[in-house]
C-alpha cells in the first residue's frame, strides 16, 4: 500500500485511501500557504508551508460585509454543507446552512475551512512533511485551538475580508469562536459559540485521554508511524470513537433509541458478542468513523482542545478577554448536555456581563444531549435565525 | 388627569410612563424583562441600545428570536456580573415584588445604571385594603389573581414602602407617577398618602445620592 495515495489509486483502494488522498489533495477549495508565510504556533514552533482547505457557499457581498465562517467541531470538516467526499453523505450542518435556512445562503456568504490539525485537506499529522515527504505522523507539533484560529485568519486575509459578520461554531467550533473573538476582536462582528465552554474540564480532559490511550494502546498504531507500515490503529481509534460518541448522547437519549433491546436475537448469549442494541450501535460508530478519520489527527486535536483555557492567558479572568468588545453574542446551550453544560456558557455569559458586551443567552431544552447541536431542533433554529436576521439588520445588511 | 390611551395590543400603562422617563439613544437593561415588549417599545420610540434579563427560558428564547438581546438569568442572582454605571437606565418593571432580595436587587439596579426605574403593585391601593378589610382574606385581584400560595410575588410593597426603601438605599426620587386602575396618572400635587390609597401601581425613576 502507498504510504500517500493519490486519488487515482482509490479507484482500487477504497475506504481508507481515499481518506489518505483527500489529506492530502482534497476535494475542496485549498489555501496553499508558501514556506516564505509561516505560522508561529503556541508552541513557538514555525509551521509551513500550510494548506487550509475550505468550502464556501453563496455569494460575498460588494463591501464584504456578508460573510460567516463556520467552525467545525472535533472530528467535522469543510463540507458543512455539501455531501461528504468519503462517506458521501449530505453536509454535518446541511439542516442549518442552505438557502433559505437560518445561516441563509441566499443573504450569507458562508465559509467553512478544515481546521488546521484535521484531516480533510488543511494541514495535520496525515499530511506529507516536505522535509521527509512522509506524513508527519508524530513529527507534527502539537497545536492549540489558537493556531487554529490564527490559520483561519490567513484564510480570512486571503479572501480579502476585513471583519467577518459572524462566527458561529458547536462544541470545538465554540471554543475557535470565543478564540476569534477574543484574539481578533476588531474581525467579529457577531459570535454565535454553541455548546461550548471558555476552558476544558477535567472530566472532558479525562474523556480524552481514554481516547488516546486506547488509540495509543493499539499495536498498529506503530509509534504514530503507521502510515509507513500501511497500517491503521482501528480498533484503538474505533474504542475511542466509541467511548467519545456516549459523551454526545445523554443517558435519556440512549434509553429512548436503545433501552435494554437486544440486537436480532431474543436472549443473551452469554459471551462478548454485541448482544444489545447498544452495543451494536457504538460498534457501528467506532468503525465508520474509522474509515473517514486520521487516528493522530484525533490525537492532536483533542490535545488542542485540552490546552484551551481562554481565562488562564488572562490573568485568569474570563472578563478580560471580552474587555472592550463590541461583538454581538449569542450563547446556546442545551439542557442534557453533559460534556458541555450550561453552567460552562454561563459562566462564558457573567463575563460577558462584566464587561457589558452586547450577549444574548439561550438554553434550548433537548433531551438530544451534547449532539443537539447538530440536530434540527426548532427552538434552536429559530433562536439561530432570529438572531442572525437582527445583527444583520445591525450592520445595515441588505435582506 | 392624564389619561393614557389603552386598548387592545397597545403598551402597557408602566412602560409608556418609563418610556417617557428615557432619554432617547441611552444604554438599557431591563431586568426580568418578560416577552420583551419594553425593550421592543423603547428600541422604536426612543432607539435605545437595550438588553435584558429574564428568568423564564422560553421567554428569553422568544426574545432572541424576535432579534433583542436578552440572557436567561436571575435577578436575584446575575446582577451581581454587571459593571458599575454599565447602563444609562437599569429598569425593573414590574418585577421587584417577585425578587427574593428587592433591597440587593435595587442596589445593584443603582449601581449598574446611572438611573434606575422601577414599576411596581401598590399594594396600598385601596381596593386592596378594602378586601383585606372586609373578607380578611389576602388579597385576589385583576393584578393579583394567584392565591397567596401559588402566588410568584415574593415581596409586596405599598408606595410608602417602597419610598422608605428608597431612602434606605441612599437613592433620591427624580421622578414618581402613580396611576389608577383606569390607566389615569394621579396628580404629583396630591399626598402621597393619596397616591398610596388611589394608585394601583406606581413608576420611580431613581438616582444614586452623591454623598461627599
Amino acid at each position: 500500500m502507498p504510504v500517500h495515495p493519490t486519488l487515482a489509486d482509490v479507484e482500487t483502494d477504497g475506504g481508507q485511501n481515499l481518506r489518505l488522498a483527500e489529506a492530502n489533495s482534497p476535494s475542496s477549495k485549498v489555501l496553499r500557504l508558501p514556506e516564505s508565510e509561516p505560522l508561529r504556533l503556541a508552541c513557538d514552533q514555525l509551521l509551513a508551508p500550510i494548506s487550509i482547505a475550505y468550502e464556501t457557499y453563496g455569494q460575498l457581498n460588494a463591501d464584504k460585509s456578508n460573510a460567516i465562517l463556520i467552525c467545525h467541531a472535533l472530528t467535522g470538516d469543510q463540507y458543512v454543507a455539501s455531501q461528504h467526499p468519503v462517506t458521501k453523505k449530505p453536509g454535518w450542518w446541511s439542516t442549518l446552512v442552505g438557502p433559505g435556512k437560518p445561516v441563509d445562503t441566499d443573504r450569507f456568504f458562508v465559509i467553512s475551512p478544515n481546521i488546521l490539525g484535521g484531516c480533510m485537506g488543511s494541514t495535520g499529522p496525515a499530511s506529507i512533511d516536505p522535509k521527509t515527504g512522509k506524513p508527519y505522523g508524530l513529527n507534527f507539533p502539537v497545536i492549540t485551538i489558537g493556531d487554529m484560529v490564527n490559520a483561519q485568519a490567513r484564510l480570512i486575509d486571503h479572501l480579502g475580508i476585513d471583519q467577518l459578520f459572524t462566527v458561529i461554531g458547536g462544541s470545538m467550533g465554540g471554543m475557535q469562536v470565543l478564540e476569534w473573538a477574543a484574539s481578533h476582536p476588531e474581525r467579529v462582528f457577531s459570535a454565535v459559540p454553541i455548546a461550548t465552554a471558555a476552558w476544558h474540564s477535567s472530566q472532558n480532559i479525562a474523556f480524552h485521554e481514554v481516547g488516546r490511550q486506547a488509540v495509543m494502546a493499539d499495536p498498529e498504531w506503530c509509534g504514530g508511524d503507521y502510515h509507513s507500515f500501511g497500517k491503521v490503529p482501528r480498533n484503538g481509534l474505533s474504542v475511542a470513537r466509541m467511548a467519545a460518541h456516549i459523551t454526545y448522547l445523554s443517558e435519556d437519549a440512549l434509553h429512548r433509541k436503545f433501552g435494554r433491546s437486544l440486537q436480532e436475537r431474543s436472549k443473551v448469549t452469554f459471551s462478548f458478542n454485541a448482544d444489545f442494541q447498544v452495543e451494536s450501535y457504538l460498534r457501528h460508530q467506532g468503525s465508520t468513523f474509522v474509515d473517514r478519520f486520521d487516528a493522530n489527527s484525533y490525537l492532536y486535536i483533542t490535545r488542542a482542545m485540552d490546552y484551551f483555557d481562554l481565562a488562564a492567558e488572562r490573568g485568569d479572568v474570563l472578563a478580560n478577554a471580552f474587555r472592550g468588545t463590541k461583538a454581538r453574542f449569542c450563547v446556546v446551550s442545551f439542557t442534557s448536555d453533559w460534556l458541555y453544560p450550561t453552567r460552562e456558557s454561563r459562566e462564558i455569559v457573567h463575563a460577558l456581563n462584566a464587561v457589558a458586551a452586547n450577549v444574548s443567552f439561550v438554553e434550548i431544552d433537548s433531551n438530544n444531549g451534547h449532539d443537539a447541536f447538530l440536530l434540527e431542533e426548532p427552538e434552536f433554529f429559530a433562536t439561530i435565525r432570529g438572531f442572525l436576521t437582527a445583527a444583520g439588520t445591525r450592520r445595515g445588511l441588505k435582506v | 388627569m392624564q389619561k393614557i390611551p389603552q386598548g387592545p395590543g397597545s403598551p402597557r400603562v408602566d412602560h409608556l410612563l418609563i418610556a417617557e422617563m428615557v432619554e432617547p439613544g441611552s444604554r438599557v437593561l431591563d431586568v426580568g424583562c418578560g416577552d420583551g415588549a419594553l425593550l421592543h417599545l423603547l428600541a422604536e420610540t426612543k432607539s435605545t441600545d437595550g438588553r435584558g434579563v429574564e428568568l423564564s427560558r422560553e421567554r428569553v428564547n422568544a426574545c432572541v428570536t424576535r432579534g433583542l438581546s436578552v440572557v436567561q438569568g436571575d435577578a436575584d442572582r446575575d446582577l451581581a456580573n454587571y459593571p458599575d454605571q454599565a447602563f444609562d437606565y437599569a429598569i425593573l418593571s414590574l418585577t421587584i415584588q417577585a425578587t427574593h432580595y428587592p433591597k440587593t436587587v435595587l442596589e445593584n439596579l443603582l449601581r449598574i445604571g446611572r438611573r434606575a426605574i422601577v414599576s411596581f403593585p401598590n399594594f396600598g391601593h385601596w381596593r386592596i385594603r378594602a378586601e383585606l378589610l372586609f373578607t380578611g382574606r389576602m388579597p385576589q385581584t385583576r393584578n393579583l389573581p394567584e392565591p397567596w400560595y401559588a402566588s410568584p410575588d415574593a415581596h409586596l410593597c405599598t408606595i410608602k414602602d417602597f419610598a422608605e426603601l428608597v431612602a434606605s438605599v441612599d437613592a433620591e426620587v427624580e421622578d414618581a407617577v402613580a396611576f389608577n386602575t383606569s390607566g389615569q396618572r394621579l396628580s404629583m400635587r396630591r399626598s402621597i398618602w393619596m397616591q398610596n390609597l388611589l394608585g394601583e401601581k406606581a413608576v420611580f425613576l431613581l438616582r444614586k445620592r452623591y454623598t461627599g
